[in-house]
């Protein structure tokens, strides 16, 4: 009797788990793919134009070109979790970011082919950018108490046009392989960098959360901000700062994004990325309504999003059925995800437990 | 079905995951009586209740209805409803962006209300006839607690009900609401109805109840007659063992002489703030005891608020061991050593889905700054220890603190703010809706704290109990100080004169 | 910490202000009405100086898409302000969304406002019967330029647009004419329903039903964006299939399918493996194609504004165009012959 309860308590909180439904769908996809074509998952080394031995492969790709929206959601899981609400700008952020990247790399030409300020400098400049609009969101909400996604709303609405302002609407090309190794390969190295980046960024917040409190603070926040201002903290600056790390963040992704190819399209570059985000708190079994959150979670859940969309092009699912055939992918996540259906599910068990006691008994 | 009762239930069993909230539990409710079911926190009170109203479902055992053939299984509150089964929970459950009508009226089944007005004026009369002070029309969030709460019970009333539930509905009454709601009460159960009480105050059991069901742990201790139970009986039987707590109380009370008349650990001079009260002066010593008491409303709340800078300080002095301090913002306050306990467990005190752990090391966290995390061994050692100190059951410390009980939580937060030392702790109605073994033990602690040299400030609603800890009490009324009673004066008589403003002028 | 804060906010709000004036200065873009009338009344200013020298200014309402849209966009949207400027004798209102609502919404406030002319690049082919009807009644004569819509030619005096179609027929032509065994193509579509993609689409769907020798290896979408695009070629490249021709509906999401090839050392363009084929003829991309690491570019010539003005002066004069519909002369560029002054003129 004891046996079947632990293992009937087992299954519950696998269920309840919050990484039981990112893990999940990652396990289905995985699956599929290996059932429908194992080759799926073969990697090879082979030589870029540039004499690299370099890693390709679908699975070098997901993780490649899921950086971006891996480091985008983290951030935005720590916005959601502090402001109870989503900033959809991050797209149109990204845009800035990258056309200040470029900027800066090009120093003002239409097409250059050797940086014309220092990498590191224009990344910095980049992040102080970012960090700036990432600061005029978290005004706006912590300050001004607007709703997140009505504040963010004003940069959705404004940043392409802003990103094209900086560089004048021009169009700039860099041709500097230095600047594409973000978004390409180190000269020797055969895995993306983008890959390292994105280690490096999860690294970072990794440190960040355990040598500091901002995972507790914004948690506290997050739940009852009231009773976080009893307790000595600044409800407002924390929700501020939240904002502020997702422009860090979005500075990253954005140089990784125009690293990729060296130019930048203002009004296309990663378009609608803000959904995936979310898509991706969300997945990760995150609260939308913020309070508790769970970084991992989200981390796997924009890999899912990615492994996805590789999926569904390896297949060469027709263009125009695409976003349908993903949405459907995405309802049926959602919905298991939800806490009824996630009852239901820890309950499916309970009547065999049930019955094996009455046996026993 | 017993002869004359409107509720039975037989063998009550519910678990929850590592904790048998009930075991086995039987009650029986008959019509026209009034009905209080005691036990300490976590006793399964709350439990049997929401069984009953369908919150949960039972695990085990058999409810019969009155009118109804064979056990009946309850599934919701709606069914719970329907079977004439009505709740006034502790807790607020209604929505107040609503008129205080629509709350009367909402969702009662009797399809879309299209006559708004008709709607008001019943309402009107309904609250009229109970007296409560609220228009229809009002917004419910606008009301105070109390108000909000005799609405509550106004809505039960009005539905036809044979059972109603009042799962501590005096916690935040005055004494005249209080007497309101005895009178109403007495009035329904002439009608028949029976009433389940759930309270914490021994003497409304004793001025209104008939029966009594006592539980401890989840188990049925017996039902008594009232006249068959004298009060420390009662006491004993929910404590499960023969205690002789109040009385040594008392008489650690008289080591009054042990505080420190030197220079006032904290000293407030005109001090006003942004909650709209009279600028008032105030001081503590070191090991000294002190309360502000007054009805609801009267300011005590909004005072210690300002000391603490939970409100915005418009005006005064501070100062702290004899030396001027600034208070701008809670941690200001916390960095001086005060700690605040608020009123409002649940929106000001817990953070819900927080561990009991990271609840009870968050004030010593935020003093030790952002950058000097606590780390998890030290964290759990501090929670565990403090978790046994004030025996607070929970399952874990890892256990969100919104699933622990009321009085549990309290410890959590007053574990919470031990944990960070403080010299001055402000404790604002601690032992609101907390079972009596638990206020006990919040008592002591307090009078252990100050005769460890710390200071304390008590607020309760409770007179008596703050007469039983306090050794000075500052006497509020309409949001100013009022009056000082010390040493001879403090009797209940006293204080209830002063509060009233019989004799001042 | 306070004092930082404060400081980072209010530099974060004035760089935010700078950021939107110095943009509608620059650029007058306007995206609301009140935007419109704003510019109006600057430019009648201007009028005022201006009617002492030429006799008669020429009202004109200019409704365009987004220039951030694309390089082409830019460059036709650049085109237009230089064209239609108060030197030459033009007051012109200038409006650029690329919501179709917006763009009648404005078109009609353009039309009580009197203009002579409405200059109109439509952001959907359909809903403008109305507006074309009040411009008819209210003596407005319209000029589409760039793109067409769905209307009686008798609604507008001229329409001077890229032949979209021809630009497919033009590029698969001369994919035809590589004379390579076999055609495996990967397909990178930009906007499912613009009009450039439909176009360009067209000539291939064809082509490839009619001949067995070209199959598509992979057909999809990339929204005009380059990250998209890489993706779509990468994911080729990882399931291992062959192919040798990329047809990208546009120069970026040629360059995204580059990057891809790039990475898996696949050899491009004039030696290489793979046929790189493009379009807009962007600068930097017809460079690719000196540099002979693209094959072939197709012309969108974005410069209609030139044609317009000469049809606006010649209407002036009472004369009307020869033709309704004016196609604007565009080719295809080889890198085997392309030289540095085809840059120099064609490049946008």
């Amino acid at each position: 009797m004891m046996k079947t309860k632990s293992e009937g308590g087992f299954f519950k909180k696998m269920v309840r788990h919050q990484l039981f439904i990112p893990l999940l769908a990652l396990l289905l996809l995985v699956l599929f793919n290996l059932i429908m074509d194992p080759s799926f998952f073969a990697v090879t080394i082979k030589e870029n134009s540039l004499g690299n031995g370099v890693l390709t492969g679908n699975i070098i790709s997901v993780l490649d070109n899921a950086s971006e929206l891996v480091i985008l959601s983290i951030g935005m899981t720590l916005v959601t979790a502090a402001s109870g609400g989503q900033d959809i700008s991050v797209g149109a952020a990204m845009a800035i970011a990258g056309s200040v990247m470029l900027r800066m790399a090009c120093g003002g030409q239409t097409t250059a082919d050797i940086l014309q300020s220092p990498l590191i400098l224009c990344f910095l400049v980049c992040v102080l950018v970012s960090m700036c609009f990432g600061a005029f969101n978290g005004a706006l909400v912590a300050y001004f108490k607007i709703q997140p996604m009505v504040a963010t709303l004003i940069l959705f609405t404004a940043g392409r046009s802003i990103a094209a302002w900086i560089n004048k609407n021009e169009l700039p090309i860099m041709n500097d392989l230095r600047f594409k190794y973000a978004g390409t390969f180190l000269p020797g190295v055969p895995i993306p960098t983008s890959i390292f980046i994105t280690i490096l960024v999860i690294v970072i917040f990794v440190l960040l959360l355990k040598f500091t409190t901002l995972g507790l603070f914004t948690q506290a926040v997050g739940i009852n901000s009231g009773s976080s201002r009893l307790n000595g903290i600044n409800p407002q600056f924390i929700k501020f700062l939240s904002y502020v790390i997702l422009g860090v963040c979005v500075a990253f992704a954005g140089y990784i994004r125009v690293a990729r190819s060296g130019s930048i399209n203002y009004s296309r570059i990663a378009e609608n990325i803000e959904m995936d985000a979310i898509l991706a708190v969300a997945l990760g079994g995150n609260a939308l309504a913020g309070g508790k959150f769970n970084l991992t979670g989200s981390v796997i859940g924009a890999y899912v999003i990615q492994f996805l969309t590789t999926t569904l092009y390896k297949y060469h699912v027709p263009s125009t059925a695409l976003p349908a055939y993903k949405a459907v992918v995405v309802i049926l996540l959602v919905v298991l995800s939800s806490p009824y259906i996630r009852e239901k599910m820890s309950k499916l068990k309970n009547p065999l437990v049930k019955k094996e006691k009455k046996e026993v008994s | 079905m017993r002869e004359g009762a409107v509720l039975e239930m037989r063998g009550i069993s519910k678990f929850f995951p590592g904790v048998k909230a009930l075991q086995n539990v039987d009650f029986t409710l008959r019509k026209g009586e009034i009905h209080a079911l005691m036990g300490e926190n976590g006793a399964g009170k709350s439990t049997l209740i929401k069984v009953l109203t369908g919150v949960y479902e039972k695990d085990e055992g058999e409810v019969y209805v009155d009118g109804i053939n064979g056990s009946v299984h309850i599934h919701s509150p709606h069914q719970a409803q329907s079977m004439g089964i009505s709740t006034v929970y502790q807790e607020i459950t209604l929505c107040p962006n609503l008129t205080v009508a629509e709350n009367l009226f909402i969702s009662r089944g009797r399809g879309i209300f299209n006559n708004w007005k008709e709607m008001n004026r019943k309402a009107g009369e309904i609250l009229d006839s109970l007296g409560i002070p609220a228009k229809p029309k009002q917004q419910l969030g606008t009301c105070s607690i109390a108000i909000q709460q005799m609405v509550a019970i106004a809505r039960a009333v009005d539905m036809e009900c044979k059972i109603l539930i009042l799962d501590e509905p005096t916690s935040s009454l005055d004494e005249q609401e209080v007497e309101k709601l005895f009178g109403l009460m007495r009035d329904l159960k002439n009608k028949g109805v029976g009433i389940i009480f759930v309270t914490h105050f021994l003497d409304q059991v004793y001025e209104v109840c008939d029966r009594i069901t006592v539980l401890r742990d989840g188990q049925l201790v017996g039902e008594y007659a009232i006249e068959n139970l004298p009060r420390v009986q009662l006491v004993s039987k929910m404590l499960g063992k023969e205690l002789d707590d109040m009385a040594s109380i008392k008489n650690e009370n008289d080591a009054e002489e042990a505080i420190d008349k030197g220079t006032p650990v904290f000293e407030a001079e005109g001090l006003c703030s942004s909650a709209d009260i009279r600028p008032f002066d105030f001081e503590i010593h070191k090991g000294e005891v002190n309360g502000f008491t007054g009805l609801l409303g009267s300011g005590r709340s909004e005072c210690v608020r300002a000391i603490f800078g939970a409100d915005r300080v418009t005006a005064g002095k501070l100062k702290m061991n004899g030396k001027f301090v600034r208070i701008r913002k809670p941690l200001d306050a916390m960095k001086l050593g005060i700690g605040y306990l608020p009123e409002d467990r649940k929106g000001d005190g817990i953070i819900g889905d927080l561990s009991v752990r990271d609840n009870i090391i968050l004030a010593l966290q935020v003093m030790k700054g952002f950058f000097r995390p606590i780390s998890r061994s030290q964290a759990e050692a501090m929670a565990d220890e403090y978790i046994k100190l004030l025996e607070i059951k929970t399952a874990s410390a890892d256990t969100p603190v919104k699933s622990l009980s009321g009085g549990n939580q309290q410890k959590v937060i007053l574990a919470r703010w031990l944990l960070t030392n403080p010299k001055y702790l402000i404790l604002d109605e601690p032992t609101r809706g907390i079972d009596i073994g638990t206020k006990i033990d919040i008592q002591k602690l307090v009078l252990k704290l100050a005769e460890e040299g710390k200071s304390v400030t008590f607020i309760s609603s409770e007179i008596d109990e703050m007469l039983r800890t306090c050794s000075r009490l500052i006497v509020m009324r309409d949001r100013k100080v009022v009056g000082e009673l010390s040493g001879e004066d403090l009797t209940q008589t006293k204080v209830m004169a002063t509060i009233a403003g019989g004799d001042g002028k | 910490m306070k004092k930082a804060l404060a400081l980072v906010l209010t530099l974060c709000m004035v760089f935010a202000l700078c950021a939107c004036s110095a943009k509608t200065d620059e650029k007058k873009e306007s995206e609301a009405p009140a935007a419109v009338e704003e510019s109006k009344e600057e430019s009648k200013e201007e009028e005022k100086e201006e009617a002492t020298e030429t006799a008669k200014v020429i009202k004109v309402g200019v409704i365009n898409n987004d220039p951030n849209e694309s390089g082409y966009r830019t460059a036709n949207d650049r085109a237009m302000r230089e064209t239609f400027t108060a030197e030459n004798g033009y007051e012109t209102t200038f409006f650029n969304n690329n919501d179709a609502a917006q763009q009648i919404a404005t078109a009609q406030q353009m039309i009580q406002d009197e203009v002579d002319y409405l200059l109109l690049s439509p952001a959907s082919t359909t809903g403008w019967d109305t507006v074309l009807e009040d411009a008819q009644a209210a003596g407005t004569q319209v000029i589409l330029f760039d793109r067409m819509l769905e209307a009686d030619e008798s609604m507008y005096v001229a329409a001077v647009v890229s032949d979209m179609a021809k630009e497919g027929e033009t590029a698969v032509e001369w994919l035809a004419n590589q004379g390579l065994e076999e055609y495996n193509i990967i397909h990178i579509q930009g906007h499912m329903g613009s009009d450039a993609q439909i176009g360009r689409t067209g000539a291939l769907d064809a082509k490839v039903e009619a001949e067995d020798k070209w199959t598509y290896v992979s057909q999809q979408t990339a929204d005009w964006d380059e990250a998209t695009a890489k993706t779509i070629v990468e994911s080729v490249i990882n399931s291992g299939e062959k192919f040798n021709v990329i047809y990208a509906e546009n120069d970026g999401m040629a360059r995204g399918a580059v990057a891809a090839l790039d990475a898996n050392g696949i050899t491009h363009g004039k030696d290489g493996d793979v046929i790189v084929m493009g379009f807009d003829c962007n600068k930097w991309a017809l460079e690719e194609l000196v540099a002979g690491n693209w094959n072939y570019d197709g012309q969108c010539n974005p410069f209609q504004a030139a044609v317009v003005d000469e049809i606006i002066k010649d209407l002036e004069n009472g004369k009307a165009p020869a033709e309704k519909v004016i196609y604007n002369p565009e080719q295809g560029f080889d890198a085997a012959t392309i030289t540095a002054e085809d840059v120099e003129n064609f490049g946008i």
